[in-house]
């Protein structure tokens, strides 16, 4: 018996160490605190906090997963964590008051928006260079780029639209008008469609990418929860493109969308006003940001229950997770 | 007649206001350079500009008691400018675009024939930087009949209600609309007697009605009002404090209360008050911690944007009256973007519907009452340096929106748009 248990033990030991069960790590944004807590996906602790430059929002991993790009807004920056040694090695030069961005699929480019100047930089990141900008609607917020680098899609705040990039021609060639505050811009992972959440709508627009036409508005509608309450920002969406997940904002909630029917299938409750998401490596989890109650939800998608929320810091704002 | 078109004003000015006139120019010239190329695409696409009419009356600037605060002489006008710009910068995505008509007339310019002359140039939305009496005067006049006219500075109640006009939307808001925001964030607070303190000024007047009506609404009790009777003068006196300093207690002395509410719309007393008053209370209403549609200290909602905006086109910061002009400037820009159209009828019957909305810098989207033509927003509680709240408040409701709390809701609304 004793001898049946060590082996077993031995058998599983190596499996653990080359394949721990949940080894991701949390990154997130504390707008408030100009830090970047770190978060075990294992014991779901905290495990550090990174100083970065002030007002840190937007926030991605590089191409090879070892650091991390922060938009420093009040600094006029982005700031590039090393993961590894957990310290800001160097910035980027991003213009005035940067956001949200966007990572090239090879990588090498960074796509900034440029809320104060009707802008988007474009940085190339070997040579930590601003190699171009291109002039958009006003106050440029979401960033989204179609899965061949080709089209990138800007929303503007005020002028209301999803703004559609040539990246090699670096000119918008399409615009699409969408509803009231456009927030974040995602493309599907066959680059079919564009979701475009709009704030002050409270709606997502599906825009299909080749004819640029809005092909559904997806509305939401929660028991108990004023429609001005229902923000739509934050969107992800599943490897296998079944399943979108949308931020409400003030309404608490994560919306659950079939995107077959673009039916709502059902709203998580989590902290307060929730603006982005991220899903664990395995899609089993989500994690959300949740700025007003200061808090990181986690989400089990297998059983659909909340588990937890972990206390974070100050107005979290952006999330990303690293294998 | 004489108008004074930006260019030609100069010449009529003295020195003194001339410098002024020039460093209020030079943003202007700021703004032609960072627009061109929008202006420049939707000419080329031929689109026909619609045309926006800015009227107001040329007066002394506003002198704010504080020497933080900006003396602007171009309140309003700025608003309108700024939004311009953004109604440009989108429309130059739409082959769609915006021109101003600015009529600024000298102080005692005669108001209807400003109207008749932005007729006459073929415009049809106007924004009315102007007092109520002179809105209700030009809004009767044949030309305005063909006109849609936006009330961006009177906040009179009478307005919205016995003296309401089909053809005004009011961007502005309405006395009782900040009276109601600000009872509501005293009633959350449980601060609910109020000393009303009420300056010479007939608006002062208005408010305090305004307030008192607000009272019988959310539950505040008024345990003494007074008139303030004492001469404050200019704000740089060597020697001023000492007066104040004695006028003051005098003027609040009196049965305790929970915050001090004051009427004091031109600002000429009410700032002295805080850490002056007989009893040691907050000060609420037009000073102190004031109910306003937009302050600098405003900074949510991407408001940050909309400030940096404005103080980069204007070198001061944004006013409510600014705010004003820039929601009524906006709106026929939204109405444009939304319909696809520039006709002075499709805008309209747009602006009018319920699918109209406006982001507004204040978290929801703002739109226009059918009832009275208010446009429904929320109302700040800010204090001198920081913000403190916005109303409507948490557990204020409506059946239809909670917007709708703050000032004339359809059941008590005396508009009936038949004049």
């Amino acid at each position: 018996m004793r001898s049946l248990l060590c082996t077993m033990l031995f058998l599983a030991a190596p499996a653990l160490i080359a394949e721990p069960v949940l080894a991701e790590t949390i990154f997130v944004s504390n707008e408030k605190d100009n830090q970047i807590a770190v978060v075990d996906g294992d014991s779901l602790q905290i495990t550090n906090k990174i100083k970065v430059g002030r007002r840190p929002r937007g926030i991605t991993l590089s191409g090879d997963g070892t650091q991390l790009y922060v938009c420093a807004g009040d600094d006029n920056r982005v700031d590039v964590v090393d993961i590894a040694s957990g310290k800001v090695v160097h910035s980027l030069p991003s213009g005035p008051d940067p956001e949200l961005f966007v990572l090239s699929p090879d990588g090498n480019r960074l796509y900034v928006a440029n809320e104060d100047d009707n802008m988007v930089t474009i940085i190339d990141i070997p040579s930590r260079k601003a190699v171009g900008n291109i002039q958009v609607g006003v106050e440029p917020e979401g960033m989204g780029i179609s899965p061949d680098g080709k089209i990138l899609v800007n929303t503007s705040e005020t002028t209301n639209m999803a703004h559609f990039i040539d990246t090699e021609k670096r000119a918008v060639v399409g615009n699409v008008l969408v509803d009231s505050r456009p927030r974040v811009a995602r493309f599907s992972d066959d680059g079919k469609h564009v979701w475009v959440s709009s704030e002050i709508g409270g709606t997502v627009s599906v825009i299909d990418a080749a004819t640029r036409k809005v092909v559904k508005k997806i509305r939401f509608e929660v028991t108990g929860v004023r429609r001005e309450a229902i923000q739509a920002v934050g969107i992800q969406m599943t490897r296998d493109g079944k399943r979108a997940f949308v931020a409400l904002g003030p309404a608490n909630r994560i919306a659950e969308i079939d995107t077959e029917s673009f039916e709502v299938k059902r709203y998580f409750l989590v902290g307060q006003r929730v603006w982005n998401l991220a899903f664990s490596p395995d899609e089993k989890r989500l994690y959300t940001t949740n700025g007003i109650s200061n808090d990181l939800s986690v989400i089990d998608l297998e059983r659909n229950k909340v588990i937890k929320s972990i206390a974070v810091g100050g107005a979290p704002w952006g999330v990303v997770v690293k294998p | 007649m004489r108008f004074w078109p930006l260019s030609r004003r100069r010449t009529d000015l003295s020195n003194a206001v001339k410098r002024r006139r020039l460093i209020a120019a030079l943003p202007l010239a700021g703004l032609l350079i960072a627009a061109p190329a929008a202006a420049a695409l939707a000419q080329d696409a031929g689109g026909q500009a619609v045309l926006i009419g800015y009227l107001t009356r040329q007066e002394d600037p506003r002198t704010p008691a504080s020497f933080l605060e900006p003396v602007a002489t171009d309140e309003g006008l700025q608003g309108a400018r700024l939004a311009l710009a953004d109604n440009n910068s989108t429309g130059m995505f739409l082959n769609q675009s915006f021109r101003l008509v600015e009529q600024v007339l000298p102080p005692d310019g005669d108001i209807a024939a400003g109207l008749k002359a932005l007729a006459d140039e073929g415009v049809r939305f106007v924004v009315a930087d102007l007092p109520g009496d002179a809105l209700l005067a030009i809004a009767d006049r044949p030309e305005a009949r063909s006109m849609l006219l936006f009330n961006a500075r009177a906040p009179d109640d009478a307005l919205r209600n016995e003296q309401c006009r089909a053809n005004i939307l009011h961007t502005a808001a309405s006395r009782r609309m900040l009276a109601d925001a600000l009872a509501q964030y005293l009633a959350w607070k449980k601060w609910s007697g109020w000393s009303l303190l009420i300056g010479r000024d007939p608006g002062d007047a208005l408010y305090a009605d305004a307030v008192r009506r607000a009272a019988k609404r959310f539950g505040g009790r008024i345990v003494a009002e007074k008139s303030w009777t004492f001469d404050t003068g200019n704000r740089r006196t060597d020697t001023g404090v000492t007066t104040i300093q004695s006028d003051i207690p005098l003027a609040t002395q009196g049965p305790d209360y929970d915050v001090l509410v004051v009427a004091d719309e031109a600002g000429n007393f009410g700032d002295y008050l805080d850490g002056r008053t007989w009893h040691p209370r907050p000060v609420a209403g037009t000073q102190g911690l004031i109910a306003t549609a937009w302050s600098r200290v405003n900074e949510q909602w991407g408001g940050t944007q909309l400030q940096s905006r404005f103080e980069k086109l204007a070198d001061r910061w944004m006013l409510p009256r600014d705010y004003a002009a820039w929601l009524a400037v906006r709106s026929v820009g939204e109405a444009a973007t939304r319909t696809g159209a520039t006709g002075f009828d499709d805008l309209v019957a747009y602006l009018r519907s319920p699918e109209f909305e406006l982001a507004g810098f204040k978290g929801e989207a703002l739109s226009f009452r059918k009832w009275d033509g208010q446009m429904r927003q929320p109302i700040l509680i800010a204090g001198p340096r920081m913000l403190v709240s916005v109303s409507p408040q948490e557990g204020f409701l409506h059946p239809v929106t909670p917007l709708d709390t703050l000032g004339d809701d359809a059941p008590e609304s005396k508009c009936r748009f038949n004049r």
